[in-house]
């Protein structure tokens, strides 16, 4: 009896290994993928951040002067300054559209579904088209400015994308414009979680609908607005197609930020080695948000 | 139903004022944008508001036919097939090995495809620029659809696992019983069970791919072969005084989109709020 299992054992174990080696087939397709596209690079680029580095000629290692030069660069702080103001746009107002439009929409039945589909709309449309649209709408003498000037409303026939006033707000209205619709359906699914009976007491107690909704449905969808707040954080990094399109980082670097800064180091001003360093310290960015996440997680915050 | 029945005691009028203004919001720009899209520039000019007496419809043949839209419409077409393909194979077996094979750091592999699509794409795309360039793979088709299965195949991974997960075990524990290989499990019994996943993945990686920018403008030059979206940005470049034809274009390559999601709205809302991910 003890000899047989021993011996089927020994069969199993020969068995089982090449069983969970079987198994690693399924997944090298995806990993190698993500290695050659995505790691792998990613990887290179530090060594690329410390060479100087045309692109054409031999990359000569230069240890850290790219970044001496970084921090000596007056336009890579004012386009850090961009991003910057890009994510506390994005976190307040579309946020507050978003929260704003779900919450209105968990209270009604009828026509809900056709808003949500009115406001996921421009979610769905390409930066390339949503650009040129809004380019039409805000162009000084045939958009919106120029015919409310008619109307004798004066003072919004400005040139939004060409004033270094008002650049960087306008690439990111238009930019929010597309997004905010995302966020009330993530809201919306979130809020049709939260116990409904916490509302029944609010009401009977005479809570105010806007009362419910600071005191009910925020607590309620905590988790979901803390991720949407990481995200759009995480985000604002590499944010590049609506600046790129509409300005240009553009004018004089009014709406400059560290990905239109990054290209045009890269592909226009052959700077390879040094709009890799620039990407670093994009990723860096991007790291030291996600870590300040997971610690506040683990100091026992509820996000 | 409790909110629902207190929630009708109070007026809902204040809800919908305010909704149909958000409503406005979003969907007046793309009203506006039809309807210039059939005026000429001194019509727009007059007012971006106006209905078209005599609408024009010829921006649209001069839009498709100066923006070689029979052609580019074929190479993102080829782009947005070939990833889905792409990402559905790769992605649905690497999905499966995570969902129901055992896998030694898994947790791992499941932790990188959900900080990968954090990673900015400016850290590696210059990289990736002279590797291609070294792999002969610059200009090419086959090259952008490598590069757009990996960025999406995180994303895709990870929805398709979280289908293959609800899945009843008994199932795959019977075909196993009735002497099915990994493979065949695979094919037979997870793939018929789990189609409404990848569905829905390929949904939002084709709107992703269709969609566009910056991986297609860096990495394809060759005129003949640009998808819709750099196409588009060249066209727009070329014809800027002309925004009844610049318009028109964009139209055109709004309206399948369109169409899809207006079909499946509720497959793309359940997909990309899921995934949780911009592409």
């Amino acid at each position: 009896m003890a000899f047989k299992i021993d011996s089927r054992v020994g069969v199993t174990t020969a068995y089982r290994w090449r069983q969970i080696l079987s198994n690693y087939v399924f997944l090298a397709p995806v990993v190698a993928l993500n290695l050659i596209v995505i790691v792998i690079p990613s990887l290179t680029s530090i060594y690329i951040s410390m060479t100087k580095w045309s692109g054409l000629n031999q990359p000569e290692f230069i240890g850290l002067a790219n970044f001496d030069r970084l921090i000596n660069d007056p336009i890579y702080w004012k386009s850090l300054s961009h991003n910057v103001i890009w994510t506390i746009f994005f976190l307040t107002i579309p946020v507050f559209m978003g929260l704003m439009g779900a919450f209105l929409l968990s209270g009604i039945k009828r026509f809900q579904m056709l808003y949500r589909v009115a406001f996921f709309i421009p979610y769905v449309i390409a930066s390339v088209v949503n650009t040129e649209l809004w380019r039409t709408l805000l162009h000084p003498r045939h958009g919106i400015g120029a015919w409310l000037a008619k109307q004798g409303i004066e003072g919004f026939d400005i040139r939004v994308f060409g004033s270094k006033h008002t650049a960087l707000y306008g690439v990111a209205f238009v930019d929010s414009w597309h997004f905010w619709g995302f966020l009330v359906i993530v809201y919306l699914a979130a809020m049709y979680q939260v116990q409904p009976d916490l509302y029944e007491v609010a009401i009977l107690e005479g809570a105010s609908r806007f009362q419910r909704f600071r005191h009910v449905t925020v607590p309620g969808i905590r988790p979901t607005l803390v991720f949407t707040l990481l995200m759009i954080m995480i985000w604002s990094v590499p944010a590049f197609d609506y600046i790129y399109l509409l300005t240009d980082g553009g004018p004089a670097h009014a709406s400059e930020v560290l990905g239109t800064y990054l290209y045009n180091m890269s592909f226009f001003r052959f700077e390879v080695g040094y709009a890799a360093a620039i990407g670093v310290t994009m990723a860096l960015i991007t790291a030291c948000i996600v870590a300040i996440f997971v610690i506040l997680r683990r100091r026992g915050w509820e996000i | 139903m409790m909110r629902l029945r207190s929630g009708r005691t109070e007026t809902t009028a204040f809800n919908h004022v305010i909704l149909f203004l958000l409503a406005l919001f979003a969907l007046g720009p793309v009203l506006v944008l039809f309807l210039n899209s059939v005026k000429t520039s001194e019509q727009i000019a007059q007012n971006p508001f106006s209905i078209p007496a005599e609408p024009r419809w010829d921006n649209y043949t001069v839009a498709y036919e100066r923006g070689n839209y029979a052609n580019t419409v074929k190479n993102s077409a080829i782009l947005t097939g070939g990833t889905v393909i792409g990402v559905l194979i790769v992605g649905g077996m690497g999905g499966y090995a995570l969902a129901h094979l055992e896998i030694r750091g898994a947790n791992i592999i499941a932790f990188y495809f959900l900080v990968g699509t954090a990673i900015p794409i400016q850290l590696y795309v210059v990289p990736l620029f002279f590797l291609w360039k070294n792999f002969g793979l610059l200009n090419t088709h086959l090259g952008l659809i490598i590069i757009y299965c990996a960025t999406s195949s995180p994303f895709a991974t990870y929805l398709i696992r979280s289908y293959m997960v609800a899945l009843p075990k008994e199932f795959i524990e019977a075909a196993k019983i009735d002497g099915a290989s990994k493979f065949q499990v695979m094919t037979q019994v997870i793939l018929p069970l789990s189609w409404p996943g990848f569905l829905t993945t390929g949904l939002i990686v084709g709107l992703g791919v269709w969609n566009e920018f910056l991986i297609a403008v860096t990495f394809m030059h060759h005129p003949d072969l640009k998808p819709v979206a750099t196409s588009l940005r060249a066209f727009q470049e070329r014809f800027t005084r002309d925004w009844g034809l610049t318009n028109a274009a964009s139209v055109i390559m709004l309206l399948p989109v369109l169409i899809l999601f207006l079909l499946m709205q509720r497959r793309f809302i359940e997909g990309l709020t899921q995934g949780g991910m911009k592409m």
